[in-house]
C-alpha cells in the first residue's frame, strides 16, 4: 500500500509541477488582447502522437507500477485470523531469461540503429535496423514462452502458488504489450518499403516505435530485478 | 508557427463521403459525441429499469413473485455497475468531453479521430458484452458493483458461471476503450488549442474534463489490474485474492490469497472514478451557471486550482471506502484527515458558485434550473460525506440505507442534474432546434422533488440502522414496521422519478423535428461552441478560418455596447478596458 502512496504522490507531484511551469497563476480576465504569444498550444512544437505515446506510457507505468504494488503487499506475509500465513515460495527463475533479457536488449539496439539512420536519413539503413529490431523482439517472445514451458515442466504451475502466478501475469503482460509494439512495428515496416519512400515520411513511427521499445526493455529490466530479488 | 499545422488540419481530414462514413463509421468527433450519448443513455435506461424492479421489490415485498433474491442482487449489481461507469463515465467523457473539447478549444476536431471512432466502437463492444450477461445460463453476476472477491467468483453467488467472467471482460474492453478516447482528449487539449486559447482562457467545462481525462488514465489501470487477477482466480484457479474456503460444503482449490488486496485496488480505482464523474460535472455546471447569470465566473483561477487539486487529493482518500475491512487505526486516521482535506477545495467550488449567483442577473431557463437543483444537491450529499468519512460515524453506518442516500445524492443525482442541464443547454448546438422550455420545467421541478422524496428518508432509513442491499427486512427487533410503510412511499417516489423520465426523452425527441428553429447563440453565451459560423457546426467546424481567442470564455455584464457579453473571439476594440477588472 505503501507503494500506491507513493505512486499516487509521484503522479500528483507531477501534475502539480507541470501544472505550476504552465502559468496556473495568469489572470485571465485582465489579459484579455491579442494573443501574446507567450502560450503556445502546440507545446514546444511537438508532434500530437509523441504527446500521445507519452500519455500512454504513463497509463502504461501506472499499470505496471500497480501489478507491482500488488505483487508487494500479496508477497508480504498475510495475517489471517490471527494465523500469520506465509505461504509465498519464490519461482526459481529459468536460466534462460538471461538469455531473453539480452535478446531484449539486442532489439532495443537494433531500433536505436534504425532511429540514428532515419535521422542521417538513410532509409536502407533504418529498415535493417528495424528488421533486427523486430527479429530480435520475436526471439524474446519465443524465449518467454519457451521460459514458461520450462516452468511447466519444473512443476511451477499458475494455480500451485502466487510467486508462479505473479511470475505468468508479469511476464504475460510484458509480452503482450511488445507484442502490441510489433503490430505497429509491422505498420512503419510496410510504410517504409514502398518504393521511393522518404525519410520525413517515417521518420516519426521509427521514432516512437523506438522510444516505446526503450520503454519496454527497462519495464522488463525492473520486472526482471523485481522477480530475481524475491 | 506549427500549432497552425495541428489545429487547422483541414485539409486532409476525413472527409467524409458516404452516409456511413458520415454517421456510422464517422470520424468527427460531434458524431462520435451523439454515438457515445445515445448509446449511454440507452444502456442507463435499462440501469433505470433495474432500479425500478429493486425499488418494487423492496417497497412491496412478496407481492412480484418474479423477483428472486438473486435476481435483486443481480439488479443491483448491474444497476450500480452500469450508471458509474457504462453511463457517466461515457457520457461525460465520450460524450460531452468528445463534442465539446475540439468546439470549445477552436480545433477542427480531436487530434486522432481514427482511434476516436475505434473508441466509440470498442466501448459499444463492451456495453454488448456487458448486457450479453443477461442471456447466459446462470444471468449477470449478482456481487454487487464493487465485485468483492471471494463471493464474487463462488458459487452460489448469482452469475457466478458465466456472469462474472463476462462483467470483467466486459471492463476490461472498456478500459481499452477509455484509453483510446482518452488519449485524445488529453492530447487535444495540450496540443489543438487554437491561437490565443491560452490554458488560463479555457471555459471549466474543459478543464473538468480534461482532470477527470488524467484521472481516469491513471486510475482505470487499477481496476484492469483487478479485473484481470480476479479473472484468473476464477478462470486458472490462481489465488490472487481467493484465501482457502469452503464453498458449498467443499474445499476450494485456492490458498492464502488476499481479498483485501482486491479492496485496495479497487478503491485505488474507485474513488477517483468519482471525482471522474464529479470534475466534469463541476466545470459544465460553472459554465452553465455563469452562462445563464450573465456574470463572470467568481473565482477561475481558484476554480481551476481547486479543480487540479481535488483531482491529486483523489488518489490518496480511497481506503475511506474500507473502513470497515480491517485495517490499521492510523491509516484509518490518514484517510479520515485526506477525505476532510478533499472537502476544502471542493466546498470552495461551492462558494464560488453560490458567489456568482450572488447579484448576477439569474435568468431561470431549463438550464439554469438544473444547475442550481445541482449545487443544491450536492451541497447535501457532500455534508453527509463529512459524517461517512469520519471513521468513528462511519462504522456504524457503514452498509446502511445512510451510505445508499449519501452517495446517490452526490454523484447519482447530481451529476444526472448537470447531464440533463447540458443536454438542455447545448441541445440547440448540437441539433439546431430549442427543447420544449415547459416540458423541460415540468421535468425538472418533478425530478428534483421526486429524487429528495426518494433519498432524504433513506437517511433516516439508514440511521434507523436499515441495511442496505437486503433482499427484505424480514422481522429484526430494531427495525420498526414503519419502516416498511416508509420504503413503500420511496418506491412511489421512485416510480414517480423514472416516469418523469420519459417526459425528456419524449421532449429530446420531439424537438427533433418540431422544436422552435435555435439561432447560433441562444443563450448569449461566450464560449467558441456559440461562435460557429453553422449550427450544428459543420464538419471542421470552423469555416476557412480558425477562430482567434482574445480573452477568457466569462466576459458578462454591460459593456456599453448592445450585448452583455464578449464572445472570446470577438476582437477586442481600440481602448477598451476588460468589464469588471476591478471586482475579481
Amino acid at each position: 500500500m505503501n507503494l500506491i502512496v507513493a505512486f499516487a504522490g509521484i503522479v500528483a507531484g507531477i501534475l502539480v509541477w507541470w501544472l505550476a511551469v504552465r502559468r496556473l497563476t495568469t489572470r485571465s480576465w485582465e489579459a484579455q488582447g491579442t494573443y501574446d504569444g507567450r502560450d503556445s498550444a502546440n507545446l514546444m512544437g511537438i508532434e500530437p502522437a509523441r504527446i500521445g505515446l507519452w500519455i500512454f506510457l504513463a497509463v502504461v507505468t501506472s499499470l505496471f507500477a500497480l501489478f507491482i504494488a500488488a505483487y508487494s503487499i500479496r508477497m508480504s506475509p498475510q495475517p489471517q485470523q490471527g494465523v500469520v500465513l506465509r505461504d509465498w515460495r519464490p519461482v526459481v527463475e529459468p536460466s534462460i531469461l538471461w538469455v531473453n533479457t539480452a535478446l531484449l536488449f539486442v532489439s532495443s539496439l537494433g531500433m536505436q540503429f534504425a532511429r540514428n539512420a532515419i535521422g542521417r536519413g538513410q532509409v536502407g539503413r533504418a529498415s535493417s535496423g528495424m528488421l533486427a529490431g523486430g527479429v530480435f523482439a520475436v526471439a524474446f517472445l519465443v524465449g518467454q514462452l519457451l521460459a514458461w514451458r520450462q516452468l511447466q515442466a519444473a512443476g511451477y504451475y499458475a494455480a500451485g502458488n502466487p510467486a508462479n502466478a505473479f511470475f505468468y501475469v508479469l511476464t504475460g503482460l510484458h509480452g503482450l504489450h511488445l507484442t502490441g509494439g510489433l503490430v505497429v512495428l509491422c505498420r512503419s515496416g510496410a510504410r517504409m518499403s514502398r518504393p521511393g519512400v522518404s525519410p520525413g515520411a517515417v521518420r516519426l513511427g521509427i521514432e516512437l516505435c523506438t522510444v516505446y521499445w526503450h520503454y519496454l526493455l527497462v519495464v522488463w529490466l525492473v520486472l526482471f530485478g523485481l522477480l530475481l530479488i524475491t | 508557427m506549427s500549432y497552425v499545422a495541428i489545429a487547422d488540419q483541414h485539409a486532409h481530414l476525413h472527409d467524409p463521403q458516404t452516409f456511413i462514413t458520415k454517421y456510422v463509421w464517422s470520424q468527427d468527433h460531434k458524431v462520435i459525441a451523439i454515438q457515445y450519448m445515445v448509446t449511454a443513455v440507452a444502456v442507463g435506461l435499462v440501469a433505470l429499469a433495474l432500479s425500478v424492479l429493486m425499488r418494487l421489490q423492496l417497497g412491496f415485498p412478496d407481492t412480484f413473485h418474479f423477483i428472486t433474491p438473486s435476481n435483486y442482487y443481480q439488479f443491483v449489481t448491474m444497476h450500480g455497475m452500469i450508471m458509474v461507469i457504462y453511463l457517466l463515465t461515457a457520457l461525460f467523457l465520450g460524450g460531452f468531453g468528445n463534442y465539446l473539447i475540439p468546439l470549445m478549444c477552436g480545433a477542427r476536431d480531436m487530434v486522432f479521430p481514427y482511434l476516436n471512432m475505434l473508441s466509440y466502437w470498442v466501448y459499444l463492444l463492451a456495453v454488448l458484452v456487458l448486457i450479453a450477461s443477461f442471456f447466459v445460463p446462470g444471468g449477470p453476476t449478482g456481487a454487487g458493483w464493487t465485485l468483492y472477491p471471494p463471493q464474487a467468483i463462488l458459487g452460489g453467488t448469482p452469475g457466478a458461471d458465466m456472469g462474472i467472467t463476462l462483467m470483467l471482460v466486459s471492463l476490461a474492453i472498456f478500459i481499452v476503450a477509455f484509453t483510446m478516447g482518452g488519449l485524445n482528449y488529453v492530447t487535444t487539449i495540450l496540443q489543438a488549442r487554437c491561437r490565443g486559447m491560452t490554458l488560463m482562457r479555457m471555459p471549466l467545462s474543459v478543464w473538468g474534463i480534461f482532470m477527470a481525462t488524467i484521472l481516469g488514465l491513471l486510475a482505470f489501470p487499477a481496476l484492469l489490474v483487478s479485473a484481470v487477477m480476479m479473472g484468473l482466480d476464477n478462470l486458472l484457479g490462481t489465488s490472487f485474492f481467493m484465501p482457502a474456503i469452503m464453498s458449498l460444503g467443499d474445499q476450494t482449490g485456492h490458498k492464502g490469497g488476499s481479498p483485501l488486496l482486491f479492496q485496495h485496488l479497487f478503491w485505488f480505482f474507485g474513488h477517483p472514478e468519482v471525482y471522474i464523474v464529479a470534475l466534469p460535472a463541476f466545470g459544465i455546471v460553472s459554465d452553465l451557471i455563469s452562462t445563464h447569470a450573465r456574470r463572470h465566473i467568481f473565482g477561475y483561477r481558484m476554480m481551476v486550482w481547486a479543480i487540479v487539486a481535488i483531482g491529486a487529493l483523489s488518489f490518496v482518500v480511497w481506503a475511506h471506502h474500507m473502513y470497515v475491512s480491517g485495517m490499521n487505526p492510523y491509516f484509518g486516521f490518514f484517510f479520515a484527515t485526506t477525505t476532510l482535506i478533499i472537502a476544502v477545495p471542493t466546498a470552495l467550488k461551492v462558494y464560488n458558485w453560490v458567489l456568482t449567483l450572488w447579484r448576477g442577473d439569474i435568468h431561470l431557463t431549463v438550464p439554469m434550473l438544473f444547475a442550481i437543483g445541482f449545487v443544491f444537491t450536492f451541497i447535501n450529499g457532500g455534508l453527509t460525506g463529512l459524517f461517512l468519512g469520519n471513521v468513528t460515524v462511519d462504522v456504524p453506518l457503514s452498509d446502511t440505507y445512510f451510505v445508499v442516500a449519501h452517495f446517490h445524492m452526490v454523484m447519482g443525482v447530481s451529476p444526472i442534474l448537470v447531464v440533463c442541464g447540458a443536454i438542455y443547454h447545448w441541445y440547440p448546438k448540437i441539433t439546431g432546434r430549442m427543447t420544449n422550455e415547459l416540458l423541460g420545467k415540468v421535468h425538472f421541478w418533478c425530478t428534483l422533488f421526486g429524487t429528495y422524496a426518494i433519498y432524504l428518508p433513506m437517511h433516516y432509513l439508514g440511521i434507523l440502522g436499515v441495511p442496505r442491499r437486503y433482499f427484505a427486512l424480514g422481522d429484526t427487533f430494531f427495525i420498526p414496521d414503519s419502516v416498511q410503510t416508509m420504503n413503500a412511499g420511496i418506491t412511489l417516489a421512485a416510480l414517480f422519478v423514472a416516469a418523469t423520465q420519459m417526459i425528456f426523452l419524449f421532449n429530446l425527441v420531439w424537438s427533433l423535428k418540431h422544436g422552435k428553429k435555435a439561432e447560433a447563440n441562444p443563450w448569449r453565451a461566450t464560449s467558441l461552441e456559440w461562435q460557429t459560423p453553422d449550427t450544428p457546426p459543420r464538419h471542421g467546424n470552423w469555416g476557412p478560418e480558425l477562430p482567434v481567442v482574445y480573452r477568457w470564455a466569462y466576459e458578462y455584464g454591460a459593456h456599453g455596447g448592445a450585448e452583455d457579453f464578449v464572445p472570446q473571439n470577438e476582437p477586442p476594440r481600440d481602448g477598451a478596458t476588460p468589464a469588471h477588472g476591478h471586482d475579481r
